[in-house]
């Protein structure tokens, strides 16, 4: 780049830095508050201790922050890997518009939700001892979660790249990260399913202490498969407020595939849901856990599992036959109460259940918490402004032939002079 | 679907990294590094008094307070993040007796095996200790444990965990733990494990009309360091008989043996799916069909 060059991008980039749109939104009026408040509070966290600020304790170890924020938001960042699977492993072209909005969600879930942690961490400038220290805990379930976390950010970067390539017109970028999606994709997906059964897994070795309705060996799987429809539930609100949020900028295509999208999701999580309620089914009857149904936790129980796993599942079953979109996000939205249920059941509310006694968070707990989602969302909203995440790339990017999805050439049949077949791939 | 060279380099590429990588992560929980026989404590329940010998030895060793409340029945005193060692009064259907409650060293220790970066760690020589240096502080070893021994302190900046480490550092000098030294009434006994649990059934044989026919710690959590004797069935005396016998790593076995697996078949499975769906998406297209 040259000089004039250089200059203009600054201009661009402190131009692009100006808030756009209106600034006091109601809910950026709200917001504030809450995340300045969350940044007093933080302050006494770090000087006072944890025990200042939240409610866990020496039978409770683990607050809101890591039960809600991570292990629940990390199911819901789940829709990223799912999508990307349907886009470039199986290749159904019709999950495409919606797949940058899925990765920009998951790439900053991944980050907050991890800076949530860093938050509950006891001795965060540690942190840094289980990437590079000597002292690698390889029979550590927490140990392989800190590792897929921290690569499957990476990967979920350079699925994102792209986007931020054409905002800032890094062509040659754009296309070295684009060529390595396909692969990156993959080890994503990999990397996804071993995190998520991973959270899961965690509370393997706490078998004494968490109800036996939700204490099972299949943890593992059953956080893996409620993510799937976890992350494509908040796939189905997310891809709804940014329908009416982000509707000037978004492209035709993007307004017009919106319903059959959704029914597709719908039909996704039909049949996600019902393998999972199968699966819960069957561990229910496996763990012989009859006798427990008719307490308190028991109904609680069969409130998660029929009431906000078997009802929604229909409903949006319902919703695909009928082709009704508010029928699509009413599941959705019940889904994800049920995931929220579901982990808040094993990790707080099932969790030493024998105590008899519930863990409330703190008000403290509960604004620090909001307030990451809410710096999520900003953050979010200020990218999807700029960066064609609902709108067209830009022209340059069509007329580069290798960003093409499937790589079109067609294998051709050399026929030489011998006469035998010779395969070779040539490049269009 | 054929397979071209190029495609299957990238497979056996993805196949074979991902095994140099997994294989590492299958290394099993277990300690067996050397000959070197686990130590551990026997604690006589019939024979201690209840005169909190043990815990000022173990304030007066590490700097904590000095204990301001005295065992009474039907109030539990739990160890915490100023308190490595707790005496415990029971009543029970033969009287009243006292309970020792502390960090019990287990054979196959969960907290370490839950510990991310081996802050908490088996020693050779048997104690379960927690290493400063290492600790990022996410009390991960605290959900693990089925004790609830490791204890966190939340009101410091720069937390620790807190638990009996076995006076490690007096053990490797070869003297016995600051509380087996001071305990007066002789009812803490240091010693190799094996030696210890020969001993405890012992006393069992040469009186059993006083025992209870069990050593508590023999098999519990897989077998533990410490050791205890009761004159009553140990649930009576406040030990938790729900931990089972299964050492706690072997839990995430099977987790652990699936991550190699997944993370060499996955991508394997994922890329032939890929390859699969773009071959017929291919034969569409020359088809002339629309996709």
């Amino acid at each position: 780049m040259n000089r004039e060059e250089t200059t203009g991008f600054f201009k661009f980039i402190i131009n692009e830095l100006k808030p756009k749109g209106k600034i006091l939104t109601p809910f950026n009026i709200i917001s504030s508050i809450t995340i300045i408040s969350a940044i007093i509070i933080l302050y006494f966290r770090f000087t006072k201790g944890l025990g200042a600020v939240t409610d866990s304790s020496q039978d409770r170890p683990w607050g809101l922050w890591i039960n809600f924020n991570v292990i629940t938001g990390v199911a819901f960042a789940g829709g990223a890997y799912v999508v990307t699977f349907l886009v470039y492993v199986i290749g159904m072209e019709k999950y495409r518009p919606i797949l940058r909005a899925t990765l920009l969600y998951a790439f900053l879930a991944y980050i907050f939700y991890a800076g949530a942690l860093l938050l509950d961490l006891g001795r965060p400038l540690k942190v840094i001892n289980p990437i590079i220290g000597n002292s690698f805990g390889v029979s550590s379930i927490l140990f392989l979660i800190a590792w897929k976390f921290f690569l499957y950010m990476g990967s979920l970067f350079i699925e994102f790249f792209p986007t931020v390539a054409e905002w800032v017109a890094l062509k040659r970028q754009r296309k070295f990260f684009g060529s390595m999606t396909l692969g990156v994709v993959i080890f994503g997906i990999a990397l996804s399913t071993l995190h998520q059964s991973g959270l899961g897994a965690l509370f393997l070795m706490a078998k004494p202490k968490i109800h036996p309705l939700w204490y099972s060996e299949f943890i593992p799987i059953l956080f893996f498969l409620s993510s799937i429809f976890a992350g494509l539930s908040l796939v189905v609100v997310l891809e709804s407020i940014g329908q009416s949020v982000f509707r000037n900028r978004m492209s035709f295509l993007n307004k017009t595939t919106h319903k059959p999208i959704m029914f597709g999701i719908a039909r996704i999580c039909t049949v996600a849901m019902f393998v999972y309620f199968c699966m819960t089914v069957l561990v229910f009857v496996h763990g012989k856990n009859y006798p427990y149904l008719n307490s308190g936790y028991g109904h609680w129980y069969l409130v998660e599992t029929v009431g906000f796993v078997l009802v929604p599942c229909v409903i949006f079953l319902l919703a695909h036959r009928k082709q009704n979109l508010g029928l699509v996000r009413l599941a959705a939205v019940m889904a994800m109460i049920g995931i929220i249920m579901n982990r808040l059941n094993i990790s707080t509310i099932g969790y030493r259940w024998y105590d008899n006694s519930l863990q409330f968070p703190t008000i403290m707990e509960i604004i620090v918490s909001v307030s990451v989602i809410f710096v999520q969302i900003h953050v979010f909203r200020w990218i999807a402004r700029r960066m064609p995440v609902y709108s067209e790339s830009p022209a340059w990017v069509n007329q580069e032939p290798h960003i093409k999805p499937f790589r079109s050439e067609v294998k051709s049949i050399n026929l030489n002079n011998s006469g035998r077949k010779k395969w070779k791939v040539s490049a269009k | 679907m054929g397979i071209d060279r190029r495609n299957f380099l990238k497979v056996l590429g993805v196949a074979g990294g991902t095994f140099t990588i997994a294989n590492s992560f299958a290394a099993p929980a277990k300690n067996k590094k050397s000959d070197v026989e686990f130590y551990g404590i026997l604690y006589d329940s019939t024979l201690c008094g209840g005169c909190q010998g043990c815990e000022i030895a173990c304030a007066d060793k590490y700097g904590f307070p000095y204990p301001d409340d005295e065992p009474v029945t039907c109030v539990l005193r739990e160890t915490s993040e100023t308190r490595r060692v707790a005496i415990n009064s029971f009543k029970t259907s033969k009287g009243e007796f006292y309970m020792r409650r502390s960090c019990n060293h287990c054979n196959e220790p969960a907290c370490a095996s839950a510990c991310l970066t081996k802050a908490m760690f088996k020693t050779e020589e048997g104690p379960v200790i927690w290493r400063e240096d290492k600790c990022i502080g996410c009390r991960t070893c605290m959900i693990a444990c089925p004790f609830d021994i490791p204890k966190f302190e939340f009101g410091s900046p720069n937390p620790k965990i807190e638990k009996c480490r076995m006076c490690y550092e007096q053990m490797q000098q070869g003297e016995p733990p600051e509380c087996v030294k001071l305990c007066p009434a002789e009812a803490l006994l240091f010693g190799k494990r094996r030696d210890l649990l020969e001993t405890a059934k012992a006393r069992i044989y040469n009186e059993p009309e006083k025992y209870h026919h069990a050593v508590y710690g023999e098999n519990e959590a897989g077998g533990t360091g410490l050791l205890y004797l009761s004159a009553v069935p140990f649930e009576e005396v406040g030990l938790r008989t729900n931990v089972g016998t299964t050492s706690y790593p072997e839990y995430n076995k099977s987790f652990l043996y699936a991550v190699p697996t997944v993370l060499i078949l996955w991508p394997a499975f994922l890329l032939g799916l890929h390859n699969a769906f773009r071959d017929n998406k291919r034969n569409m297209l020359l088809n002339g069909e629309e996709s």
